[in-house]
């Protein structure tokens, strides 16, 4: 047992001894018999909880006055505990999107408290980048956050080259291609929680419109990647390659079609009372909550927080284009839905000044050390074959030093923390995945709801449990 | 940790701030951590959006710059101020044998999940923590998989008809 873990053992005792004393000790205690003796993640029961802890989960979160917060601590607090019940949603329950499990502590219908339990897509990718090269850390990033898959290679490619010290010489038509490419991705992603937010709810209808109008887009990726998800296409130093003959007749059919679909699913949506019903008011949060919760995205705009860093801390060419950010008024579910749906066209009107404005010239930096030649060149040159092999055999060395870049992505801010040991491979990886922040918003949007609502709580935070657990 | 970013360009709160590839890192004795973490609340840095933690094993020999002793672990704070669009990181060393840190729930409850993870991956202690599980591991995993002297591990592939 390590020192860290005896500590534990200390600081695990320490809550139970401020239960009250109950006659069983709580499931907590129970279990500092366990390997590492750090406790369940479960939810324990009111029970083994003490009245002070109990407290803080409420009051300080909710950034409560202490008189307030015992107020609600009180009404909470009963200690017969066959009146409230702990179950469990997910992990398989289909909307759970993934494999989210939450432990709802109910009383009757009412939902008292709530607890996410993640980890069960763990798959270790934050050490998996660390045996990579910077040169192979795309194909790995961009499986986290695999609804905006081009957002995850951007924020990670813009932070290696940053490091390298090369992000002011990327070439104009590489970032345009960027941009249109994170816009593209952007409508993808919301028409997805728009079918599924819709399947949620029970507008099966809305889930086959959503999942169509989205599939048109990915063929579009599909053409310019090869890939539908998972496209590896933007990496340091630029974009792996041009875009294909014909893509703006391809992007303008999108753009074209969109709008009447938009219109039509305003008028599915928003024109029914059934609809309207369930989300608004639904899983409110105020603006003051989602900030000391760190919540980013549609999820703090839903507050009016007018907080977008497309805007607010623009990154490749934002300042360039002309776009609004839609933010909510209630911080409900419905707000969500709407800030997404209107987000769509946001998107497009970026994506038509894109195209516009996308300027010819080539599509990744001229650097030899990280670019790889082209492949004509490696048959007639030997200087060309070498760096062909060095780059794929050994990578690029990336020069000692620590960066953090921040990005939006259709969820919030994803952000890439590098530290680099001067190697070829990152010597520590870590991404702030913005879904991970935002599941630990669900408790206080449940908090007092009903059991149905929950669901539509899940559904409106449109989470990625692919980030969540990286 | 480039050859600019070692030297001090000023002073916020007692602690030396240095730049690291053009942003501002504030570097904080463990024992200021909680006080300095309030003070730049008031200073409008009010919103966590990152903490974590990295295990500088395999580096040694490293300099976090402006003169301050390097430790084996390091919490990563990344602020944000949303009144003055900026971007602001913390980096505390911690060091091997007593790898505990003060909880910031208090100040910024968000930082809860943040800190159940870094717990998770580095094993960095966090004191005055609420509910310091495992968030992502299995609660009965040892050992912390981001540590530089835990191994990845490889499993055996076997190939049909091979007489290695």
């Amino acid at each position: 047992m390590t020192i860290a873990e005896e500590r534990m053992d200390d600081a695990t005792d320490e809550p139970t001894g401020d239960a009250p004393a109950a006659v069983e000790p709580g499931p907590r205690s129970r279990t500092t018999s366990a390997l590492t003796g750090e406790g369940r993640q479960e939810l324990s029961s009111r029970a083994g909880m003490g009245a002070k802890e109990l407290l803080r989960e409420v009051g300080a979160v909710l950034r409560m006055s202490e008189s307030e917060a015992a107020a609600l601590a009180d009404i909470e607090s009963d200690p017969d505990e066959d009146q409230t019940m702990i179950i469990n949603m997910g992990p398989q329950h289909p909307s759970t999107h993934g494999v989210l499990r939450l432990m709802l502590e109910l009383q009757g219908e009412t939902v008292l408290r709530c607890k996410p339990i993640i980890g069960y897509l763990h798959t270790g990718m934050e050490k998996t980048g660390e045996q990579l090269t910077y040169m192979q850390g795309g194909t790995n990033v961009t499986r986290m956050d695999y609804l905006s898959p081009f957002n995850n290679e951007l924020v990670f490619s813009m932070a290696v080259e940053k490091l390298l010290g090369i992000d002011g010489d990327i070439p104009e038509r590489a970032v345009w291609m960027r941009m249109f490419l994170s816009e593209l991705n952007r409508i993808s992603s919301h028409l997805l929680f728009l079918a599924t937010n819709g399947m949620d709810i029970g507008a099966v209808s809305m889930m086959l419109y959503g999942w169509r109008e989205r599939e048109e887009v990915l063929r579009f990726f599909q053409k310019v990647t090869g890939l539908r998800m998972n496209h590896n296409f933007i990496r340091p130093g630029g974009l792996a390659a041009d875009l294909p003959a014909g893509w703006r007749d391809d992007v303008l059919d999108i753009l074209d079609m969109l709008p009447g679909r938009l219109e039509e699913y305003e008028i599915l949506m928003n024109g029914q009372p059934i609809w309207r019903e369930r989300l608004q008011g639904v899983g409110v949060i105020t603006a003051r909550e989602a900030l000391a919760l760190g919540t980013s995205g549609p999820i703090l705009r839903s507050t009016g927080v007018a907080w977008d860093l497309r805007r607010d801390m623009p990154y490749l060419h934002y300042d360039e284009v002309e776009f609004d950010v839609v933010i909510g008024t209630h911080g409900d579910a419905y707000d969500r839905f709407a800030i997404r749906l209107n987000e769509i066209r946001e998107s497009m009107r970026i994506v038509h000044q894109i195209l516009d404005r996308m300027p010819k010239g080539d599509f990744r930096v001229q650097n030899k050390k990280v670019t790889p030649p082209p492949r004509a060149r490696i048959d007639e040159s030997m200087e060309a074959l070498i760096h062909h092999f060095k780059i794929f055999t050994e990578g690029f060395k990336v020069p000692e030093g620590e960066v953090y870049v921040g990005i939006e992505s259709p969820r919030g801010e994803i952000g890439c923390y590098i530290v680099s040991d001067g190697s070829a491979n990152p010597y520590r990886i870590h991404m702030r995945a913005p879904s991970f922040v935002n599941v630990q918003a669900m408790p206080h949007m449940m908090r007092g709801g009903m059991v149905a609502d929950a669901v539509a709580i899940i559904s409106s935070v449109d989470p990625v449990l692919g980030e969540v657990d990286r | 940790m480039e050859e600019t970013a070692t030297e001090a360009q000023e002073q916020m709160h007692g602690c030396p701030v240095i730049m690291s590839r053009g942003q501002k890192v504030l570097l904080v004795d463990r024992k200021d951590y909680l006080n300095v973490m309030k003070a730049l609340v008031a200073d409008t840095f009010d919103m966590l959006v990152d903490l974590t933690g990295v295990d500088y094993l395999a580096m040694p020999g490293r300099k976090p710059g402006a003169g301050v002793t390097a430790e084996r672990f390091e919490v990563v704070v990344n602020l944000l101020s949303i009144q003055r669009r900026e971007r602001l990181r913390v980096r505390v060393q911690v060091p091997e044998l007593d790898p505990a840190i003060a909880s910031l729930f208090d100040v910024h409850p968000g930082a809860e999940a943040h800190e159940r993870e870094t717990f998770d991956r580095v094993g960095s202690v966090v004191d005055g923590h609420p509910d310091l599980t495992r968030i992502l591991m299995p609660e009965d995993w040892q050992g912390h998989p981001l540590r530089k002297d835990y191994d990845p591990g490889r499993i055996p592939v076997q190939f049909k008809g091979a007489n290695a």
